[in-house]
Formats: structure tokens, C-alpha cells, sequence
């Protein structure tokens, strides 16, 4: 049965969660992807003042599809976060605790993940409609230049994942891949 | 000779952009039903019934079925007999495919150059495929083919001793090493033979075949379901997160090729199996 928690409440968890746990997210997700991590690294490589605080969040690989006229948000599905792993022990060195995205990644993030005590967790990769009724609200905080790259800030309710990679070095893909 | 407007080309490929991003055809949904009445996992259960719950919500609101709306795969019928008045056809295609994303509220997912990256904000240029056939009409399919699925895709020169065993190791590794990324559960589409330019778009060709379709030549039958069987015995599972369904449907398109060759290529596709064919 997934459980619903708040993000807060979530990175308190973060030691007792486990890899295959499903949970309900609620609260505040920033998204981001290639090009997005590719300027935040530039950033912080030159010691520049970011667009957004990164200590305590929880970062969401995707680029959401425009929203209809009076929807909170358009589909927004996960992206492969593999191609985030070059810089993800980066951002979780400067205090991101959650990454979402869909798919395996490299043993470089396993072991990121036990030293920065974070987590990484997996959506459902395609069902991006259904996704986006879990969005209630939605906006561009930065990089609106790069169009469906930017960094948007997501308020979610019962946003679906499950933990893939936990603080304790266990990956649900060797789970489910053993059995 | 029937002459055809350019204008009706482009409006026609602007509805299907629309149409092929929000409707998961009936074929892949009724696979997604038989696959998730044979599967043992719960989980991968659960996966499916989002899949199939997400073609509704997409239907309902006209929605797309998936952010990644794709690079524009437009594969053109074109009957010898027809003259396009206006444009020429690359131009009508792509008006089509700019206004069907913008009206559609569909992601821009191109960028102009491989190395600057500057989105062209427009999702042009589509892929063209172009093929002169007998009669009087264009038929016009689009499949937006996803950048998670692109990159899941493999083409490799074999020489023709590797044969058959050859090509099914390549396929399995490749759906091993790949396959998760490409959010099964996956439909693998594979050329062989032809040429090396020739063998990706085979691959491709093969995606357009319905799910659950069997090929006009009887041995590649019984070596699609060769493949599809020893593909969903890796228990990759929906999402990579266990399971026997991996891969909904392997479809093989083949053509000659030369003495010294065996080219093969896999187009790898997602559950979210989207294209729209209109004749007109
Ligand atoms: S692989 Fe398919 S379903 Fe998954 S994100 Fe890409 S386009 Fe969407």
C-alpha cells in the first residue's frame, strides 16, 4: 500500500525508506533536466548565485508539454535520469534529497545516494496525463529561455513513486531483476 | 492526374500531430489488456492499469498521452498520379507539423543544431519518409517517436554467418542494456537487410504494423514470436520493476542486401505507441 507524505516529511524519513517503498508525494517539486543541469552546474562550478534554493528539495526530471487554458499544468511524465548522472552527485552535495525520474542509473548515484543520505525514485514513465492531475499548481522559477527545459516549480498532491535507489545502497532494479 | 493543395496536406498532418499524441490506438490498448491479464506481478499490474488509465485521461481532455510528444516521424504514400499545387511537399509537411503542435498545446522537442542545442521552438523539421506508390491518393501516417526511445534504438553491420542467432543475441542485449529506458512495455520494431541508410528505416516501418499483426511472410512469424517470447522471459517487467511483460510485440521488416552483409537495426518504441494514419 503507497503511503502519503508530505516532502518534508519524506527527507525526514529518508534513513528507514527503502528501495520498492511506494509513496504519495505532497508538496513542492522543482523540475529539471538536461539543459537546466548543464547551467546549474555551470553555476555553482563559477560560484554563482542560484535560481532557486537547493538545500531540502526534491528535484523532478521532466519537461512538462504546454498546459490548456485552465489546467494547473500540461502532461508531465518523468525523463530518463540516467542523463542527469553526471551532475547529480553535485546537486546532492549542495543539499537535494530527492530525485525523481524513470529508469536505472549508474552505480556512481547508488553510492551518491548513501553519502548525501538522499533518495532516488521512479515515476511511471508515460502516463503523463495521468500524471498531471496530480499538479495543482505550476510555474517557471527559472530558465525560461530554454522553453520546455526550464526549472518549473510543481505543488503536487498523491504525486505516485517508488523509492529506487535508497539511503542504505539498495536498488530496486537488482531487486525486481533477482526475482 | 488529381491535383491536391499543399494547404490540405499541412492541415491534414496538423490534426493527425494532434490526434496521434492523444489517442493511443485501439490495437496497443487491447495488448495492454491481454498483458496485464497474464501478469503474475502485482506491481506490474498496477503499472498497466496506469497505462491504460492514462489513455483515457489523454482522450478525455485532449491531452498528450506522454510530455515527450516526440520528433515528427511522417511517413508519406505518395500516389503518382497526384500533383501537389503550392508548396513543395518538405515545407508543407513541416507547416503541418509546427501548427499541429502549437494548436495542439503538444512539447517543441527539437533543437536547430546537435551541438548548440537552441530549441527550435516549433518541433520542425519532421523526419520524412517518402515513398512514390500506384494511384491517385497520399496516404500520410505520423508517429511521434519519443527521445527516451531513440536512445534505447541500436543498428549494427553483421556479417551473414551471425544469421539468425546472431540477430536474436543483438536484439536481447540490446533490450538488456536499453529496454528500461524506453518505458516498456516496450514494442521493438526490427530491419534486416537492405543497407546500412536503408536498415533504420525498415526498423521504423515496422512500428507502423498494428500490435497483434502477423507479418505476409510466414517464417518472420514464427521468429517475431521467437523473439517476443525470449524478450518477456528477461523479467524486466513494466518499467524495468519485474514482470513477464516487457515487450508487448516484435514486428521484423526485411529486404535484399548485399553478399557480404547482414545489416540490422532495432527501433525500440514505448507502450506509448503513437501514430495516426488519413488518406486523402
Ligand atoms: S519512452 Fe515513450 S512513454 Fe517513455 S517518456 Fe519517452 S515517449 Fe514517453
Amino acid at each position: 500500500m503507497a503511503r502519503s507524505l508530505a516532502i518534508a516529511e519524506l527527507i525526514q524519513q529518508i534513513p528507514s525508506l527503502r528501495a520498492g517503498d511506494d509513496l504519495l508525494l505532497n508538496g513542492t517539486l522543482f523540475t529539471a533536466r538536461d539543459a537546466a543541469h548543464k547551467r546549474l552546474a555551470q553555476l555553482i562550478a563559477d560560484k554563482q548565485p542560484l535560481p532557486l534554493q537547493l538545500a531540502n528539495t526534491a528535484i523532478y526530471y521532466c519537461g512538462p508539454a504546454p498546459a490548456r487554458p485552465g489546467d494547473a499544468v500540461g502532461p508531465c511524465g518523468p525523463t530518463t535520469s540516467a542523463r542527469m548522472d553526471p551532475y547529480t552527485p553535485l546537486l546532492l552535495s549542495q543539499g537535494v534529497r530527492i530525485t525523481i525520474g524513470k529508469g536505472k542509473r549508474s552505480a556512481a548515484i547508488t553510492d551518491a545516494c548513501r553519502t548525501y543520505q538522499a533518495l532516488y525514485c521512479v515515476a511511471t514513465g508515460g502516463v503523463a496525463a495521468l500524471l498531471s492531475r496530480k499538479v495543482t499548481r505550476s510555474e517557471i522559477v527559472a530558465f525560461a529561455d530554454l522553453g520546455p527545459e526550464a526549472i518549473w516549480r510543481f505543488e503536487v498532491a498523491d504525486f505516485p513513486v517508488t523509492v529506487a535507489l535508497d539511503s542504505q545502497g539498495n536498488n530496486v532494479f537488482e531487486l525486481s531483476t533477482n526475482r | 492526374m488529381r491535383i491536391i493543395p499543399a494547404a490540405t496536406i499541412t492541415e491534414t498532418i496538423a490534426r493527425l500531430c494532434q490526434q496521434a499524441n492523444y489517442f493511443l490506438p485501439f490495437d496497443v490498448e487491447d495488448a495492454l489488456i491481454e498483458a496485464s491479464q497474464k501478469e503474475g506481478s502485482p506491481r506490474a499490474r498496477e503499472i498497466l492499469t496506469q497505462i491504460s488509465g492514462n489513455a483515457n485521461v489523454a482522450r478525455e481532455r485532449s491531452i498528450a498521452l506522454c510530455q515527450d510528444t516526440g520528433i515528427a516521424e511522417i511517413f508519406v504514400n505518395l500516389g503518382q498520379e497526384v500533383h501537389i499545387d503550392g508548396e513543395i511537399l518538405q515545407d508543407a509537411v513541416n507547416k503541418g507539423v509546427a501548427r499541429g503542435y502549437a494548436m495542439g498545446y503538444l512539447r517543441t522537442s527539437i533543437v536547430a543544431d546537435p551541438l548548440d542545442r537552441v530549441n527550435t521552438n516549433d518541433n520542425t523539421p519532421a523526419q520524412l519518409t517518402l515513398v512514390i506508390v500506384p494511384g491517385d491518393r497520399i496516404e500520410i501516417t505520423v508517429l511521434p517517436k519519443g527521445g527516451g526511445t531513440e536512445n534505447a534504438s541500436a543498428l549494427r553491420m553483421f556479417p551473414p554467418s551471425a544469421g539468425w542467432p546472431g540477430i536474436v543475441e543483438f536484439v536481447l542485449e540490446t533490450v538488456r542494456e536499453k529496454g528500461i529506458n524506453a518505458c516498456p512495455p516496450l514494442v521493438v520494431g526490427v530491419g534486416i537487410g537492405g543497407s546500412f541508410s536503408a536498415v533504420g528505416k525498415l526498423a521504423k516501418l515496422a512500428l507502423l504494423r498494428p500490435v497483434g499483426s502477423v507479418p505476409a511472410a510466414g517464417a518472420y512469424a514464427a521468429r517475431e514470436r521467437e523473439l517476443l517470447d525470449a524478450i518477456n522471459a528477461l523479467g524486466i517487467g513494466p518499467m524495468g520493476l519485474g514482470g513477464r511483460t516487457t515487450a508487448l510485440a516484435v514486428h521484423i521488416e526485411h529486404a535484399p542486401c548485399h553478399i557480404a552483409c547482414l545489416p540490422v537495426a532495432i527501433a525500440m518504441n514505448c507502450h506509448s505507441m503513437r501514430r495516426m494514419t488519413e488518406t486523402i
